[in-house]
């Protein structure tokens, strides 16, 4: 079944697949682009690829559970590859809420339109940082800004490549 | 077993994936002076309840200790009191043996600074029978050298003189009594003058001239010149002073507790004695003639 109702049973939303190893092999793609690119284009660490393929493969697959399973499984990978300083579970617990907020909201919303795609990756990089702040401040005691300018405009441009990204994603889908 | 609705499937689900990486994260965490964070969470989850549970069995341990478990208490209650009181009596007792060691250390000390005055400790076992003279009745007598006339002393000051020897026992005339006296002088002036007992707490010191410069608090010493006590020994102090005709009334507080005495030394001596005293002021004058008698050799 490629289709799902919507919590009012309004409208009928379509259920994206995709290829065999697409996701698997997008988020590790994600990943290397994550920790090499930054090498070579410093401006580049404001991106996160992980972020966007998380959001994405939630947005599209709409399935609550798998959403926030891929988020955890997309963010303890962050985590391992970030070196000592960052704990397993910091990327993984917001990623892993971002998952779920993101496949929930794709169950309700058509979130196929561009605008609306920025918009989203707008409100969940905002969501993201505010959740690794929080685990930082609870669970490790590390003082961080909840929100400056700078996180502000790396919620924009995120949201602007994501609506790039996304369009390359799509077309892994299965037709 | 209880079914979970599918809609929140994924809600449990994200909790539990949630709260997998929370313990994850504590297991790793470690804060530089709490240990673990695991560590920290489970002891502050746990401590409520190990509270609580020591609180209340606190509480049953005490409710039963105090108002179940009370079968001897009055049996035990009665014992302690009694110990209590027999411990107070003790208390009592030792303080006293207490007050009476440090007497006799001081009087000991007197002694041995004295060295050169021969003299005997006694206890005073009796006061005067009747109101009209004040006197003390002392647990030495004739068989420990005691002789009529003897000086008695204590480390504070003058006392009397022996009036009556016994064998055993002896009678001392305080020298508050109004028979009573003693050749004495202001340790500061060195004005002589007697000072008798008036039958009151306060001696009266007879026969300073109106003239002679006398000032209250200025200590009374012994002269010597009435050969029973030696020369220094303190007599009072002068505790008021009024002009007279004509001669000044000066009233002398004693040196010596005459009220509460214990424990005397009796001079061993009928004849004059110099007492050694390395405390004479620098203002002193010269003696009068005959005042200051060689030491003779003394009887022990």
């Amino acid at each position: 079944m490629n289709d799902a109702f919507d919590i009012r049973g309004e409208s009928h939303i379509e259920v994206h697949k995709f290829r065999a190893g697409a996701i698997i092999i997008a988020t590790l793609l994600a990943l290397v682009i994550q920790a090499s690119f930054p090498l070579h284009f410093a401006r580049a660490a404001v991106l996160d690829f992980p972020l966007l393929v998380t959001i994405y493969f939630g947005l599209s697959r709409r399935n609550p559970s798998t959403g926030l399973l891929l988020g955890m499984f997309i963010g303890l990978l962050q985590d391992s590859l970030s070196g000592p300083t960052v704990p397993l579970g910091l990327y993984g617990i917001a990623k892993t809420i971002i998952g779920y907020l993101a496949s929930s909201i794709g169950a309700r919303l058509d979130t196929e339109h561009p605008a609306a795609r920025f918009a989203l990756t707008a409100a969940f990089f905002v969501a993201h940082q505010g959740l690794i702040v929080l685990t930082r401040r609870i669970l490790l005691a590390q003082p961080e800004p909840w929100f400056n300018m700078h996180l502000f405009l790396a919620a924009l441009v995120n949201a602007f490549v994501a609506v790039f990204v996304f369009l390359l994603l799509d077309r892994l889908r299965k037709n | 077993m209880v079914a979970i609705p599918s809609r929140h499937k994924s809600l449990v689900l994200l909790t539990g994936v949630i709260i997998l990486q929370v313990l994850m994260l504590a297991v790793q965490i470690k804060r530089e002076s709490e240990g673990r964070l695991i560590r920290i969470w489970t002891v502050g989850a746990v401590s409520p309840f190990e509270r609580a549970g020591s609180s209340s069995f606190g509480w049953f341990r005490d409710a039963w200790r105090k108002y179940f478990a009370l079968q001897n208490t009055t049996k035990v209650n009665e014992q302690i009191r009694r110990e209590n009181d027999a411990l107070k009596l003790q208390i009592s007792q030792l303080q006293g043996k207490a007050a009476e060691a440090d007497r006799l250390a001081a009087l000991l000390n007197f002694r041995q600074s004295h060295a050169n005055v021969p003299m005997i400790g006694a206890r005073v076992i009796g006061t005067g029978a009747g109101t009209a003279s004040l006197m003390i009745q002392l647990d030495r007598g004739e068989r420990d050298g005691i002789r009529k006339n003897m000086g008695v002393i204590t480390p504070d000051g003058v006392v009397g003189k022996v009036v009556e020897s016994y064998p055993n026992a002896s009678q001392v005339l305080l020298l508050t009594d109004k028979e009573s006296g003693v050749g004495a002088m202001l340790a500061d002036s060195r004005i002589q003058s007697p000072v008798g007992g008036q039958g009151e707490p306060l001696l009266v010191m007879k026969y300073v001239p109106n003239d002679d410069e006398v000032n209250p608090g200025e200590r009374v010493v012994t002269s010597g010149m009435d050969r029973i006590f030696p020369r220094d020994l303190p007599v009072g102090t002068v505790a008021e002073i009024k002009p007279g005709n004509p001669f000044k009334q000066i009233r002398v507080k004693p040196a010596a507790s005459l009220e509460r005495l214990e424990e005397v030394l009796v001079l061993l001596t009928l004849h004059p004695l110099e007492m050694k005293n390395e405390e004479r002021p620098a203002n002193a004058q010269p003696s009068a003639p005959g005042a200051a008698s060689p030491p003779r050799a003394a009887r022990r």
